[in-house]
């Protein structure tokens, strides 16, 4: 028996109810105590395909998925042969009884197939229930996650409420009632083989309070955390579920959410809040970000504070809408023409998600500028159970810099202010429009200190131009190095940025476990740093291996710009999934072994690994 | 602060003005003063959003709040200073290639929301910063160097586009009456809703062809007309189609919608930007909390 170790694969067409069923049973884990990870895998189409959600279970906190499978719920035959290399010696398939299934290629790999009559069952119930045989077909899942819970072990009642969470609002109604009818035929059935599936769910006595928050929910909530009351957006996978979670938040919060024509017009709409005082974002992918940039500079030009979120997707252009990728950092930290002060920031993981974007509110008011949140399809879909206090909303304190206060705006004299006045530290207080005493306009135009246009005079100029840049000085200050996890001086450094970081942890950990002393140099904060502290960081690493999702090594490449230190072996991967932290492990191992380290890169394909040719370096 | 009444002065700039002798510009900006004035709205209740090109210099040489943002881009930027602090007057001013040639994908969608804003096109049918190219609204078969055979596509017609786009006061005026100018502005600023204002202004270096002798003959005023009805919307798509031989000046269409901030409930607590940087209550939180559990 396996306790509380389990990652569980609901696979199937797209329009067959997956991703809600499976997001129920992850709400009855947690509502038992049990702690989840989830992430979900799916293509660019609204019916067929095949889609997968999965589901890792732990007792113990869990911040990644696991490389592994133990249980595959499969709704279509490509669910059984696309898991069939991830699942594990002793595992067991659950399916319908229609489903074909090449029991020899199961047994080859000792896995156990279940089969049970679940669509002439749901049919069966369906029927007398009213619904028809579409609708009650969508019930299978739920048998599945009967049978599921009967095979670990799981308490019935557990799946029942939730059952009843999603289909009862009115109490009693027939749909609810056939779905619970499903799950308990299931769970019957499912109950006879129990002794014959290893991997068991036992809820602890006095279960914790716990919330099951995505990537994007929760880079929403920092958001919403940190007195942002305005977000324009246009619908663009994966930063769509941004503006949609706040839309549904906005009568509790107060907020207002705006669909535009376009994502230029998306950023102008954040960028004329926050000119007039309001904290506002937007959220997209890189194609819509390409759209933003000419606004994104002048907002630079302007010293507006903005926060921009880029949820990345493989590119260049529409790319592979639903998959995940790495490939916009260089990008978003030189977008737009000439040189100008901004932030970028990438998160890593769900708490970081919440806790980097509230903090980029404040970094955006403080040095006004642009501030720049990088996240990733992956982590944007991904959503793990988190603890109450882990995520302590209100406590988070709003801090607005040089912004000027109502008594500070009535002791200015009239006439006078400087928008743009020229201070050391380049930040100039911020008056926010609508006091009879800072009566003032903003131009895109180079400026003089009221911010009127002067196009021409040289020395204005370099007055102006070395104000706004003297911000990233300041910046550096409170820019942080990457942190490092796991043992000091080990013999390999595992780099990455954004949402690869537990992911590393992960290969970190198991990398010691076999012997290989090995640590993680993560980077949240990625522009600007301080160059020579940053040196002094990568001076501890003996053999730097840079992990990324693109293929051209970009944090490698701005590391290598900014200190001088060139990484030793690269681990890329451009395949539009994320990475597993088994592929790093073999990655890594095969790096130990390539005596006199003749290659210096490894690129992954799906489930492939290959050497790369070229030198990237 | 004293309680002497507003005056044009009180709108005036510190700054020398850039704008050729003889632009009508002058004029549209001392009727902007005029019509703000008339309305006593203080400078620091006031904010211009302009977008790039001569006439979108004008809040530079204006004493009031503003922002001189991108090329096109006016309306987005003044929907979204209006939605955070629906206290403050929002004006637009903007040339014609500004706001129909880059920008015109924002106007059409500005129109279906009616936001709070006024928007004064400076139409003087030319590019005339980047030196004379022809302008969306310049007539077909107009020469200039990108079209030295003479333009090939027609003109679009903005009064036109603005009543069946959903806009909610629709005028247009002369940069040569600065009264009647000062008069439209005003109502259209006093208007609730989207107002659009036209301004047929003449450019003395880049259009050859409307110019004040070729307006001054044509023009005559839709106030003269006892008859017209500006609530009429049938009546007003027909005279936003006469342009030629006579042109009416003056307001085309007048209509009464909810505007796109009273439909927002957040809004209805007053301006966002007194209600942000507060915080949530724990209670709210809590109940957050327990919707995620």
């Amino acid at each position: 028996m396996i306790n509380n170790n389990l990652t569980i694969r609901i696979g199937g067409e797209a329009g067959q109810g997956m991703d809600t069923s499976g997001a129920g049973f992850a709400r009855a884990l947690v509502r038992a105590g049990l702690r989840v990870f989830a992430n979900s895998d799916f293509m660019s189409r609204i019916r067929g395909g095949y889609n997968f959600y999965q589901l890792r279970v732990s007792d113990q906190p869990i911040y990644a998925p696991d490389n592994v499978v133990h249980l595959l719920l499969a709704f279509s035959p490509d669910a059984i042969t696309q898991s069939l290399n991830d699942l594990a010696p002793g595992g067991a398939v659950i399916h319908d009884t229609s489903l074909k299934v090449d029991a020899a290629a199961l047994a080859a790999r000792n896995l156990r197939a279940f089969a049970f009559p679940f669509e002439a069952k749901a049919l069966e119930i369906g029927r007398p229930a009213g619904m028809d045989p579409k609708r009650a077909k969508l019930m299978t899942n739920t048998a599945a996650l009967g049978a599921t819970a009967a095979l670990t072990g799981f308490p019935f009642e557990r799946i029942a409420e939730v059952i009843l969470q999603n289909f009862g609002k009115k109490k009693g109604s027939a749909i609810a009632d056939a779905n619970l009818a499903m799950a308990r035929w299931a769970f019957d059935e499912a109950s006879k083989y129990a002794d014959e599936f290893a991997w068991k769910l036992v809820p602890p006595v006095n279960p914790t309070n716990r919330m099951i928050l995505t990537g994007n929910q929760a880079i929403a909530l920092g958001a919403i955390a940190a007195g942002c009351k305005l977000i324009a957006a246009y619908p663009m996978t994966p930063a769509t579920s941004i503006i949609e979670f706040m839309t549904a938040q906005s009568k509790r919060f107060n907020l207002v959410t705006k669909q535009t024509e376009d994502e230029i017009a998306a950023i102008l709409y954040a960028i004329g809040a926050n000119q007039v005082g309001v904290r506002a974002m937007c959220a997209t992918s890189g194609g819509g970000f390409s759209l933003m940039v000419e606004a994104l500079g002048m907002a630079g030009m302007t010293e507006t504070p903005l926060v921009v979120v880029d949820s990345q997707r493989p590119g260049p252009s529409t790319g592979m809408p639903t998959r995940t990728g790495q490939g916009d950092l260089l990008f978003v930290m030189h977008a737009s023409q000439d040189e100008f002060p901004r932030i970028v920031i990438a998160p890593g993981g769900i708490e970081a998600c919440y806790f980097e974007t509230a903090r980029a509110f404040n970094l955006a008011e403080k040095y006004q500028c642009p501030v720049l949140i990088l996240t990733d399809a992956f982590q944007a879909f991904s959503a793990r159970s988190v603890d109450v206090e882990e995520l302590p909303f209100e406590e988070f304190k709003i801090e607005r810099g040089k912004t000027l206060t109502d008594a500070q705006l009535d002791a200015l004299p009239p006439g006078e202010y400087k928008r743009y006045a020229l201070t050391d530290d380049g930040i100039s207080p911020r008056a926010i429009p609508g006091h009879p005493n800072a009566v003032y306009t903003a131009t895109s135009d180079e400026h003089t200190e009221y911010g009127r246009i002067e196009d021409e005079d040289a020395a204005n100029r370099v007055a102006q131009h070395s104000k706004r840049m003297r911000k990233i000085e300041t910046m550096k200050r409170e820019m942080r190095m990457p942190e490092w996890y796991g043992p000091a001086d080990a013999s390999l450094t595992l780099m990455g940025w954004g949402s690869t970081r537990y992911v590393i942890r992960q290969a970190v950990d198991e990398l010691n476990a076999r012997g290989i002393t090995a640590n993680a140099l993560h980077f949240t904060d990625i522009y600007p740093l301080d160059e020579a502290r940053l040196a002094r960081e990568l001076d501890k690493a003996h053999y730097l291996i840079d992990i990324e999702g693109n293929y051209t090594a970009q944090l490698a490449r701005v590391v290598r710009m900014y200190t001088g230190r060139a990484v030793d072996n690269k681990i890329l991967k451009y395949d539009g999934r994320p990475f597993t932290s088994g592929e790093i492990v073999d990655a890594v191992v095969k790096m130990t072994k390539d005596e006199g380290r003749k290659t210096n890169a490894f690129v992954f394909g799906r489930s492939s690994f290959v050497t790369q040719q070229e030198t990237l370096k | 602060m004293t309680n002497t009444p507003l005056t044009p002065k009180s709108y005036e700039g510190e700054r020398e003005i850039t704008w050729c002798p003889g632009c009508g510009d002058y004029g549209i900006i001392a009727a902007v003063k005029q019509a703000l004035a008339q309305l006593q709205i203080p400078p620091h209740q006031a904010f211009f959003v302009s977008g790039i090109g001569c006439g979108s210099k004008l809040p530079d040489y204006l004493k009031a709040n503003g922002y001189l943002g991108l090329h096109g881009r006016t309306l987005p930027i003044a929907q979204g200073v209006k939605m955070a602090n629906h206290d403050l007057k929002v004006i637009i001013t903007a040339g014609d290639g500004d706001s129909f040639g880059i920008g015109a994908g924002h106007f059409l969608h500005a129109l279906r929301r009616n936001p709070d804003v006024t928007m004064i096109v400076e139409d003087n049918k030319v590019y005339a910063l980047t030196k004379g190219q022809y302008s969306p609204l310049s007539t077909k078969g107009w020469i200039s160097s990108t079209t030295p055979d003479g333009s090939i596509e027609i003109e679009l017609n903005p009064i036109l586009l603005a009543i069946t786009g959903g806009a909610t006061f629709v005028a247009r005026t002369f940069s040569g009456d600065p009264k009647h100018m000062a008069q439209t502005f005003a109502k259209a600023i006093a208007h609730k809703g989207f107002a659009f204002v036209d301004v047929l202004q003449i450019c003395v270096v880049y259009n050859h062809v409307n110019t004040t002798e070729w307006y001054r003959p044509r023009l005559y005023k839709l106030d003269d007309d006892a008859t017209y009805n500006p609530r009429d919307y049938d009546a007003a798509l027909q005279k936003a189609r006469e342009w030629g031989d006579r042109i009416p000046i003056g307001v085309f269409y007048v209509d009464e919608r909810p505007t796109y901030e009273e439909q927002i409930p957040a809004l209805a607590r007053g301006p966002l930007v007194k209600q942000a940087h507060a915080g949530y209550s724990k209670e709210t939180w809590d109940e957050f909390r327990a919707t995620m559990m």
